[in-house]
């Protein structure tokens, strides 16, 4: 398992975020992109997904035999929100996502394990709205583990977390990148992981080009 | 897909959902026409199919640009979107289906009680249900198209009725039509409500395309 981008360069609006970012990750190997807010941390996550198209350069996935995989099919996004349903039951919005996202090989942690494994246990039943923040993106990153996907693209995973939460965050990534994963993670918090390559988006703005708006109202 | 159609029933049934929202519009709208007409029989049976097709109409349209705004707003839409173009489509179907069944099939059986209402005999009121129920689908499949293009906007509502209205006008017109032409004698009944059917059959098919692209587009 390989995660090569290349060149990738990313824009909002008309100013580029950032340009030629590259790396190689293989499996077991995480990044930690770091950098002041409005960087283009999240750009740069929404580029990885395909969610956003990058402004120039390419990012893939590729297989132990070389193979190109499809990104949005071996990768789990986690943004800023938590992609469940305030009003269905914990377990109702975990199964809903395990058969949505389901691989062909199956496998992944049952409901009951993965929040087990988010040190929530009791909770099933109870309503994703009821939960404090800090639970909830306990249960978002449940999520990551009821189905088995390779890559894992984390923006602020640690977010409304608490410190032992984040120690049972750093204790998941570190169990996925030994099960021969790759994690992305866009963080400001250290998230006590070590040998972990790090990237750091400047987040000095160039503009696009030198496009400049005449007094005629044309862009030239 | 299937735990997407029961995912999104549940939430449109549970408590805060918009299932009943609707049929209690459609209820409103029409249960007032007899006040507003006064009681003028005749005249009441001669427009009650053509007003019952306006109120389901108008309906339907309402709440139509929750479809997916409720998923942006949780971050499920990413998830959603982060699929192939099959996918997607069908995700999209799926979605629209829910919202029928959701929104769509309760005016259709709501329709008898509000025949009364207007003095409507039994075969106009079986030929507006029959209408009914081919051309409600009809709106939501196309519909979704309008949802998806205004899925970022935050008043989106009136801009989705705005979009899809001028579509949504054929098939109220061939609706409306072979309502009335179960009832009045020379004319023929099955012409009008073929010409339903293909239109219903015909959003069904670019409705979710056009709408996966349109979300394709609208990721940010």
């Amino acid at each position: 398992m390989q995660a090569i981008a290349t060149t990738l360069s990313g824009r909002r609006g008309d100013s580029v975020l950032f340009a030629g970012i590259g790396f190689a990750l293989k499996g077991g190997e995480a990044l930690v992109v770091t950098g002041p807010n409005g960087a283009g941390k999240s750009t740069l996550l929404r580029v990885l997904a395909g969610l956003l198209r990058p402004e120039s350069g390419r990012f893939s996935l590729l297989d132990d035999q070389g193979a190109e995989l499809p990104v949005f099919d071996h990768a789990h996004y986690l943004g800023h929100r938590n992609a469940m349903k305030r009003e269905l039951r914990v377990a109702e919005n975990l199964g809903f996502w395990k058969q949505m996202q389901a691989t062909e090989g199956g496998g992944g942690l049952d409901i009951d394990a993965a929040i087990d494994a988010v040190g929530l246990t009791g909770v099933a039943h109870l309503p994703f709205g009821y939960l404090s923040a800090g639970q909830q993106r306990r249960i978002a990153l449940a999520r990551l583990l009821v189905t088995p996907r390779p890559l894992w693209l984390l923006d602020e995973p640690t977010a409304a977390l608490d410190r032992a939460s984040d120690e049972l965050f750093a204790d998941l990534v570190r169990g996925h990148l030994a099960g021969g994963g790759i994690a992305i993670a866009a963080t400001h918090q250290p998230l006590g992981l070590e040998g972990v390559t790090s990237l750091e988006l400047s987040g000095a703005r160039e503009p696009l080009s030198d496009l400049t708006f005449r007094d005629d109202g044309v862009w030239a | 897909m299937m735990a997407l159609l029961r995912r999104d029933l549940a939430i449109a049934t549970r408590s805060g959902g918009a299932a009943m929202l609707g049929v209690l519009f459609f209820l409103a709208v029409v249960a007032v026409i007899p006040f507003g007409i006064g009681p003028d029989l005749n005249l009441l049976s001669r427009i009650g199919p053509a007003i019952l097709w306006i109120g389901a109409l108008l309906a339907s349209l309402l709440g139509l640009d929750r479809l997916f705004q409720a998923d942006r707003e949780d971050g499920s839409l990413d998830m959603l979107v982060m699929q192939d173009w099959l996918g997607l489509t069908l995700t999209v179907f799926v979605k629209s289906l829910a919202h029928w069944l959701a929104t769509g099939l309760p005016l259709v059986l709501a329709a008898p009680l509000l025949g009364l209402l207007m003095n409507m005999s039994a075969t106009a009121t079986g030929a507006v249900m029959l209408t009914l129920l081919v051309g409600t689908p009809a709106i939501s499949f196309i519909g979704a198209v309008g949802a998806a293009v205004a899925v970022a906007l935050p008043r989106g509502g009136l801009m989705v009725s705005i979009l899809i209205l001028p579509l949504a006008i054929p098939i109220l017109i061939f609706g409306v039509s072979a309502s009335y032409a179960a009832v009045t004698d020379p004319d023929p009944f099955w012409p009008p409500f073929m010409i339903l059917s293909a239109i219903a059959l015909f959003f069904a098919v670019i409705g979710p395309l056009a709408s996966a692209a349109a979300l394709r587009g609208a990721s940010d």
